[in-house]
């Protein structure tokens, strides 16, 4: 299937236009004799909402983890802002602008709600060792610039009256909106989302796509997803790439994905695929 | 901008010096014996100790057995220092460790500046070059400072004596505490990057690694006057109450402000979730160099200061069995807790040797060693998070600022006014 996803945003005037914010080319991960990824293509434009769906062991958190440097690609190039990042560590991939949230919540567990968002922000803290040992004019200053920071960031998720808990006793849905804050509050460019809906009920699942749309207005975000709830993905993303063991399958907006045979294989299998093939037909023969 | 200093960090300044000052005066009055002061001393070295391995083990998660290394490396570095210009009359000490405290130091910071910019090199190449300059360093700074011996002799002697004693005194501690940080710097290198259980083994190994170092120091490592496993005798006792505690004052606002600063709380993190950490931008190899060494730091600091409480030192004090110590402490003072540790360092020192030693009936002294397991033992059955958990006296807590209110939440609700729910 040709490359899809060229078109900018429309806001998007001069510059980036044909240079892709992340462009990831013949990526391939092998553990042992498996391979997790293998030809893995993916380009995401400023500004995109782009998504990454699959069934189950397909191999999407694998990519994540390749991006975001946990795992260092066997082949192939990821490029940011046209600089390579394959093999980078971690963190210095994250100062470069990416952040991204865990699928299996990761917070810092034993701390505070505020700490965990002022944490994130340590790279801009802006202030070194000696400042902070000796408690300079300049250490007072820059610390209460990130304390009204992150204060900042968790009021915009409505967690500012819940700064003093232990992060891991708040709910499980104020944790995926932490998790979310924490991740802002590294100050990336290109957010990667892994799953952040799991195992939320309808109406939490809702207000994080409200939230999805807030925070990528308001932060001008770039947004790559991994989701299993089809209403999510098909509700936000303007671009979804289907994976299934470790191969794109397919690519294309919402539309084209959901009526993508190859999608319905993947997910329900064969005979499912033919008789909704048959359906289709069906139906446009009454129509 | 100015500062004003916080209404706790002067209200602990000013208790600090007033129980110093108390323990100064019932000293020196003789209503605390020789015994209970010494006894208090050993609680403050205990303290500057734990301190130290609750930075590597409490805040920072890398269990650590090596703590005792350190503090064997300041005892015998800084006792060797002042032995020479007691006894010895001979600045050798002082200049060579001098300088070789400083050329390896500047070695380091040039070499890790050389291998930033070389990408994805492995540690044990690291270690490598790092070893090569370490020893090159050495070398250089005995060369040099050999050359300097006795121009420093005489500077010293015409000093006033008492005055020379206490300078070369406080120069050994500190460099003591250098020497100590340098060489947990370079074995750092390759260990740091185990994970966790494997570290304590590595650092372990350390611990045995200097204890038999040190039984051999006469013939294998050349110092004479520390007399190998017959134990070093003669070094001047000259850890006064009022040294150790300004030391344990000064490690104490250290440890707090490193904290309570955006490092402290990076540090914290890599303890909670390394791979977090990591993609939140935190560098956790550093994080885990910089509490290590600082940790082995505090080490050496307080392994000078004990050398000359007594006056005596002898390997076996070394032994890695006595490095549960300062972990006994952390784990019973509460990990994760500065108050904690420096209260069950005083409460270790005190009962161990001093209640226990006085309450058991005669002829049962050793029977202190069955009893202070057995209090160790209820008291993780009763309060297995330590003594104190996570409390801080207020000087060591952290203030919460207040939460933000109006201003901002009028913004967000009325820009986008159902984006959240919950």
């Amino acid at each position: 299937m040709s490359q899809t996803m060229q078109a900018a945003p429309s806001s998007d005037v001069s510059s980036a236009i044909d240079t892709p914010m992340l462009e990831i080319k013949g990526l391939l991960k092998q553990f042992g004799g498996l391979k997790a990824v293998k030809d893995f293509d993916l380009s995401i434009h400023q500004g995109e909402l782009v998504g990454l769906i699959g069934p189950n062991g397909a191999g999407k958190t694998t990519v994540f983890n390749l991006i975001t440097g946990i795992y260092v690609p066997t082949a192939g190039s990821i490029k940011y802002c046209n600089d390579s990042i394959a093999g980078l560590p971690p963190h210095e991939i994250t100062q470069k602008g990416i952040a991204r949230t865990f699928q299996n919540i990761r917070l810092f567990p034993n701390l505070t709600v505020l700490d965990n968002v002022r944490i994130a922000y340590h790279p801009h803290a802006g202030y070194g060792l000696f400042d902070a040992i000796l408690h300079t004019g300049k250490y007072f200053q820059l610390e209460k610039e990130l304390t009204e920071r992150a204060q900042e960031f968790l009021a915009v998720f409505s967690l500012h009256d819940r700064q003093g808990e232990i992060a891991k006793n708040l709910p499980y849905g104020e944790q995926r909106r932490l998790e979310i804050a924490r991740a802002l509050a590294a100050t990336p460019e290109l957010l990667l989302l892994d799953e952040p809906a799991a195992g939320m009920n309808p109406g939490e699942v809702a207000s994080l796509m409200d939230l999805i749309h807030f925070i990528r207005e308001k932060f001008k975000l770039t947004i790559l997803l991994i989701e299993h709830q089809m209403r999510v993905v098909m509700g936000i993303c303007e671009w979804i790439t289907v994976m299934d063991f470790g191969e794109v399958i397919s690519r294309g907006d919402p539309e084209e994905i959901q009526n993508d045979p190859r999608v319905i294989e993947a997910y329900l299998g064969r005979g499912a695929a033919a008789l909704s093939q048959r359906l289709r037909e069906k139906r446009s023969d009454v129509a | 901008m100015k500062i004003r200093p916080q209404r706790t960090t002067i209200g602990f300044l000013v208790i600090a010096v007033l129980v110093i000052a108390t323990i100064q005066v019932l000293i020196n009055t003789q209503i605390l014996s020789n015994f209970w002061a010494t006894l208090l001393r050993i609680g403050a070295v205990m303290a500057i100790v734990s301190l130290g391995l609750n930075l590597i083990y409490g805040f920072n998660g890398q269990f650590s057995l090596g703590q005792w290394a350190f503090y064997a490396i300041g005892a015998y570095s800084a006792a060797d220092v002042t032995f020479r210009w007691s006894t010895m009359n001979s600045a050798s000490g002082v200049v060579i460790l001098l300088f070789v405290t400083t050329f390896i130091g500047m070695s380091y910071l040039w070499i890790a500046r050389l291998v930033r910019q070389v990408k994805g090199i492995d540690p044990l190449s690291a270690f490598a070059i790092y070893l090569v300059g370490t020893i090159f360093a050495g070398y250089l700074a005995v060369m040099i400072g050999k050359e300097v011996i006795d121009p420093a002799t005489t500077f010293l002697a015409s000093l006033p004596a008492g005055f020379a004693m206490q300078l070369v005194f406080v120069l050994a501690v500190l460099m003591a505490g250098v020497l100590a940080a340098e060489i947990s710097y370079l074995f750092g290198l390759p260990i740091l990057t185990l994970g966790s259980d494997y570290f304590g083994i590595a650092t372990l190994g350390l611990t045995i690694i200097v204890k038999v170092l040190l039984d051999n120091s006469d013939t294998l490592l050349g110092f004479p006057e520390m007399k190998g496993a017959r134990g070093m005798v003669g070094i001047p006792k000259l850890t006064s109450w009022l040294w150790v505690a300004s030391f344990l004052v000064l490690v104490i606002i250290v440890t707090r402000n490193l904290l309570h600063s955006s490092a402290g709380r990076a540090i914290v993190a890599v303890r909670e979730d390394e791979i977090a950490s990591k993609a939140m931008g935190i560098d956790i190899a550093f994080q885990k160099t910089l509490t290590f060494v600082l940790g082995s730091f505090f080490a050496g600091l307080a392994g000078g200061l004990y050398a000359h409480i007594n006056g005596f030192l002898h390997p076996n004090t070394f032994n890695f069995i006595k490095s549960f110590d300062p972990m006994i402490i952390i784990v019973f003072g509460g990990l994760g807790s500065v108050s904690g540790t420096v209260i069950a360092s005083f409460t270790w020192a005190l009962v161990l040797e001093g209640f226990l030693r006085l309450w058991l009936p005669d002829g049962f002294e050793t029977w202190r060693f069955v009893v202070y397991p057995l209090l160790l033992l209820v008291m993780m059955l009763l309060r297995p998070q330590g003594l104190l958990g996570t409390f801080e006296f207020p000087f060591l807590k952290q203030i919460l600022p207040k939460p933000l209110q109006s201003k901002i939440m009028a913004d967000k609700t009325s820009s986008e006014n159902s984006a959240i729910g919950g």
